[in-house]
């Protein structure tokens, strides 16, 4: 059985966060390029050249790059041979969450749900994290994070259609919600589409999808072609970015689906901004 | 569409020449309040007691800023939604508020009342906190402290960029531009 210790897990949470939190992704910051360029609005293209500005701002002076640092959200995949040394797993993760999110100068954003008083002095700065815990082969300990906003986090709905909806039905759902949500979200935006399972299986794809790289492809080709056909359904809207309108209202769309029971067909739609903040390690 | 150089407070001279699409740059003094800061205000307002500044000609920004490194007024300082402000904004206009700041639609009491007060409804980039928040030349907490994020500031802005989104003519820069691009069929 292998140890890790307590402290590694929480340094190595810190540091991906404080990272995470003034660096945007390559692969994000690639397809705002490449968006900028094939934007037909010059209204939507100048919103995505202030976007790359402001990622170089970050990245070149450690400031946010947006000052929603979002709740931080995690899937962590646990190898069978492995154990934390000192504590609890999910002690570790809170703890570097805490740590990243004083030490980066990122925003506390946890709140009670009625009284909206801020958790930091109680709870914890920005705690507590949002964490998904799988178990996995071997002995390593996987952590994948993300800063998820609150901006694209409320327009994110899911709805559980009677199995004749079919593909048809899902990519109509899918465009409703997106147009609903107009510049809301901040787009261009990332729709994460989470399609069988339960109820909570489904919502729980949708957010994972959003986990995956941008240039990577849908391993199952029938994804991915209802993957490309959302995406064009999407950028027909005309909101464009920031909903200034234009042709760029999605960098992509990833689809997670899973087997699900012979009655329901459920469908979750989650999105991430343009500040698609994202990143993981192994341990 | 034109670009302009304000200066707060604003007058309705300022506003009733701006159009939807509008490029503007703030200069001066503007006023940070969100959810939790403006149902106070509101509040305040209806019984009709004393604000903690004046919202004569004022702006209100809708913003949650990050707290600041060492030496810097602002951490980053970008738009938040401003839907969930739609039932404070039009009292706020009807007591002298000239416009307000934030990303995303509003509803159509906000519009009607940008009309009737002569009031502009600005869109900054969402998301460019690093970008704005340099722009924002001093900050300080005038109120509610205990809102943490959501405390009212006063700050100073120099070149702030912002689109005009809803005119005092009605016009909606979202609609229009969405109708433009979109593909029906
Ligand atoms: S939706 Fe994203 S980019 Fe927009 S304000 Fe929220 S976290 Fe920032």
């Amino acid at each position: 059985m292998r140890e890790i210790e307590f402290d590694v897990v929480v340094k190595a949470v810190k540091d991906m966060i404080m990272h995470c939190g003034t660096d945007l992704p390559q692969d994000t910051y690639d397809a705002l390029e490449k968006a900028m360029e094939e934007e037909k609005s010059p209204v939507s293209k100048e919103v995505i050249r202030q976007l790359l500005e402001n990622a170089n701002i970050a990245k070149d002076e450690k400031r946010p790059l947006c000052q929603d640092t979002g709740l931080a959200v995690f899937f962590v995949y646990v190898g069978e041979e492995v154990r934390i040394n000192g504590g609890l797993l999910r002690d570790a993760i809170n703890q570097g969450t805490e740590q990243g999110y004083t030490e980066g100068y990122l925003r506390a954003s946890t709140c009670e749900p009625f009284s909206r008083l801020n958790l930091k002095d109680t709870v914890g700065y920005n705690l507590p994290a949002i964490i998904h815990f799988d178990i996995v082969k071997g002995d390593k300990i996987d952590i994948e994070y993300a800063a998820k906003g609150g901006g694209s986090e409320n327009v994110s709905r899911a709805k559980v259609f009677p199995p004749a909806a079919g593909k048809d039905g899902i990519v109509a759902y899918v465009k409703e919600v997106i147009s609903d949500a107009g510049g809301n979200p901040c787009p261009p935006i990332t729709v994460g589409v989470g399609i069988g399972g339960t109820f909570e299986k489904a919502v729980i794809s949708s957010k994972h999808a959003l986990f995956r790289d941008l240039e990577t492809e849908n391993e199952d080709p029938e994804m991915a072609e209802l993957e490309a056909r959302m995406l064009i359904e999407i950028n027909n809207l005309g909101i464009g970015a920031m909903g200034m309108g234009g042709t760029k209202t999605a960098l992509a769309v990833h689809i997670e689906a899973n087997p699900c029971h012979i009655a329901s067909l459920p469908v979750s739609v989650n999105v991430q901004c343009h500040s698609s903040r994202h990143t993981h390690i192994t341990i | 569409m034109a670009t302009y150089s304000l200066t707060t407070p604003l007058t309705s001279e300022d506003t009733k020449k701006l159009v939807a699409g509008d490029t503007v740059l703030l200069n001066g003094t503007i006023f940070t309040a969100r959810d939790a800061a403006h149902s106070r205000l509101v509040a305040l307002i209806e019984k009709g007691e004393e604000l903690p500044f004046d919202l004569e000609g004022s702006i209100i920004y809708f913003v949650g800023p990050t707290p600041p490194k060492p030496g810097d007024p602002i951490g980053s300082a970008g738009p938040t939604t401003s839907y969930r402000m739609d039932s404070f904004s039009p009292t706020m206009l009807k007591n002298g508020s000239k416009g307000m700041i934030g990303k995303g639609n509003r509803n159509q009491e906000v519009k009607d009342a940008c009309v009737k007060y002569d009031g502009i409804y600005f869109g900054a980039t969402g998301g460019a906190g690093a970008l704005l928040g340099k722009q924002i030349i001093s900050a300080e907490v005038i109120a509610y402290p205990e809102l943490g994020p959501e405390a009212v500031r006063k700050i100073t802005v120099k070149d702030f960029p912002v689109t005009v989104v809803n005119d005092t003519q009605g016009n909606d820069l979202y609609q229009v531009g969405r109708e433009q691009y979109e593909v029906k069929g």
